[in-house]
């Protein structure tokens, strides 16, 4: 989009939202790759194993870092226990919350509610407010104006850059959030993407949430030990968030904005099985934006079955970030810059709104 | 105002699934339940305008595409967050293997 004026306006209430409106880029149609219906129907298909196993391992692992973490504490031997437990709390998350937020993960609705809100509360994002905000993130991605979920922003501000791997910005942004939330209100911005109908369980959860962190402080004062907060609240929301953010930022890091592609806009990456683990497979983001309704477990299968018609994973983290940081680097002075991405021969890139039907 | 009209064959769908009927500017989407009954609703998600055809049908609902809204598709009842707002529903049914809506119907 050669038009947009710049610095752009992320802004949900700016210039660019109403440009996005008027240019046809906002609730608009999306390339798919076509891949058959029956095929599609056998990968959409729930179960609950898969989460089921997979929540087990998860929370025994909880156990065994945080038993382990409080038994050598004070000593340096806890501390290989709290950083595996703060990548749990403060990582692995943001996974659970985003696969629970569609409605995938689990087949049993309330499964997907459970882990979801206690996953929310551990990464701090307000389960209300986050599942309205995640929906505007696939109907509008990385559509500048109209996407609440752009991480990095352009021009690349690096020492913002720098927090983001702490959670720094993010928790900030999450605590006063919550204390907007306790008073009964929402934020500006928020007002555009949570009806009416949902804010009263915003205010609900927030008290809650608020009256968990506070119990927390008030056992560590009371106890004189730091572990209740190294252990709740938004401590392990910050020094657990690095992978998060590392494997988080290669999904659109670097790439194009304002395109109705998400071959252009998104990134698949190849990870180990850890990290896999970690990140219940949100590696494979394309093909998580482009069929939202295939489950965590079945994306690698769907990987497979789209490799003919998008661009080739980046084989590791390592491989993502040797073309992500040179962008970065190089939109500090050119906001315009976006990384180059060549599509098979057999699709068309989507970089203008498609005719509605 | 009754409008009874031919949608597709009953052998069109599969079980368990959806199929989309345009007709007349109009989209609906046509269910087969796990149960062999025949059901349509309007063809597109309350939220955001989306296709429900290319969704996914478990039991009793509808699963949007898009950002996972379900509906009962026997009620047209929304079922929770994204989706606000109902369904509308259309009286279905089937004659000589034939699928029938009334399109004329309104709740």
């Amino acid at each position: 989009m050669t038009d947009a004026i710049f610095p752009r306006d992320y802004s949900l209430l700016g210039r660019d939202a109403k440009r996005a409106e008027e240019v046809g880029l906002a609730n608009a149609k999306w390339y798919q790759a076509p891949i058959e219906r029956v095929r599609l129907k056998e990968l959409m298909k729930r179960s609950d194993g898969p989460a089921i196993r997979d929540t087990l391992i998860w929370i025994a692992c909880f156990i065994l870092t945080a038993g382990f973490a409080i038994y050598f504490f004070p000593s340096w031997w806890s501390l290989p226990f709290f950083l595996a437990y703060g990548v749990l709390y403060g990582s692995s998350t943001d996974s659970r919350w985003h696969e629970c937020g569609h409605g995938t993960a689990f087949k049993t609705r309330w499964m997907n509610d459970a882990v979801y809100e206690v996953a929310c509360f551990m990464i701090m994002r307000a389960p209300t407010v986050w599942r309205w905000s995640h929906t505007r993130h696939h109907t509008d991605t990385i559509i500048v104006g109209r996407d609440p979920e752009i991480s990095i922003m352009r021009p690349t501000i690096l020492l913002k850059l720098i927090g983001v791997y702490f959670a720094i910005p993010q928790t900030i942004d999450a605590v006063k959030k919550m204390f907007i939330h306790v008073s009964g209100r929402l934020a500006p911005e928020e007002m555009t993407f949570v009806p009416e109908t949902e804010r009263a369980r915003v205010y609900f959860t927030a008290r809650i949430w608020m009256a968990i962190h506070f119990g927390s402080i008030a056992l560590s004062l009371y106890t004189h030990s730091w572990i209740p907060v190294l252990l709740v609240g938004v401590l392990p929301t910050m020094y657990g968030a690095w992978v998060h953010v590392m494997t988080g930022l290669t999904q659109h890091g670097g790439l194009a904005e304002d395109v109705l592609d998400h071959r252009l806009n998104s990134r698949t990456v190849l990870m180990n099985p850890v990290l896999r683990f970690i990140y219940w497979n949100m590696n494979y983001h394309v093909e998580h934006h482009m069929f939202p309704m295939v489950p965590y477990h079945q994306l690698p299968k769907l990987y497979e079955d789209m490799k003919p018609y998008t661009v080739p994973a980046n084989s590791s983290v390592f491989d993502a970030y040797r073309e992500i940081i040179p962008a970065w680097i190089k939109q500090i002075k050119d906001p315009t810059y976006a990384i180059p991405r060549h599509l098979p021969q057999i699709t068309a890139a989507v970089t203008q709104p498609l005719a509605a039907e | 105002m009754t409008q009874w009209i031919e949608a597709c064959a009953k052998d069109d769908i599969a079980e368990e699934d959806v199929m989309r009927f345009d007709h007349a500017g109009r989209t609906f989407a046509i269910y087969r339940s796990p149960s062999d009954k025949f059901y349509a609703t309007d063809g597109l998600c309350t939220h955001e305008k989306i296709h429900l055809a290319d969704g996914l049908v478990m039991d009793h609902i509808i699963e949007c595409p898009k950002h996972n809204g379900r509906f009962d598709y026997t009620t047209g009842a929304a079922k929770g967050a994204p989706v606000c707002v109902n369904l509308q529903t259309y009286p279905v049914k089937v004659e000589g293997g034939k699928v029938m809506i009334d399109i004329g119907y309104k709740d």
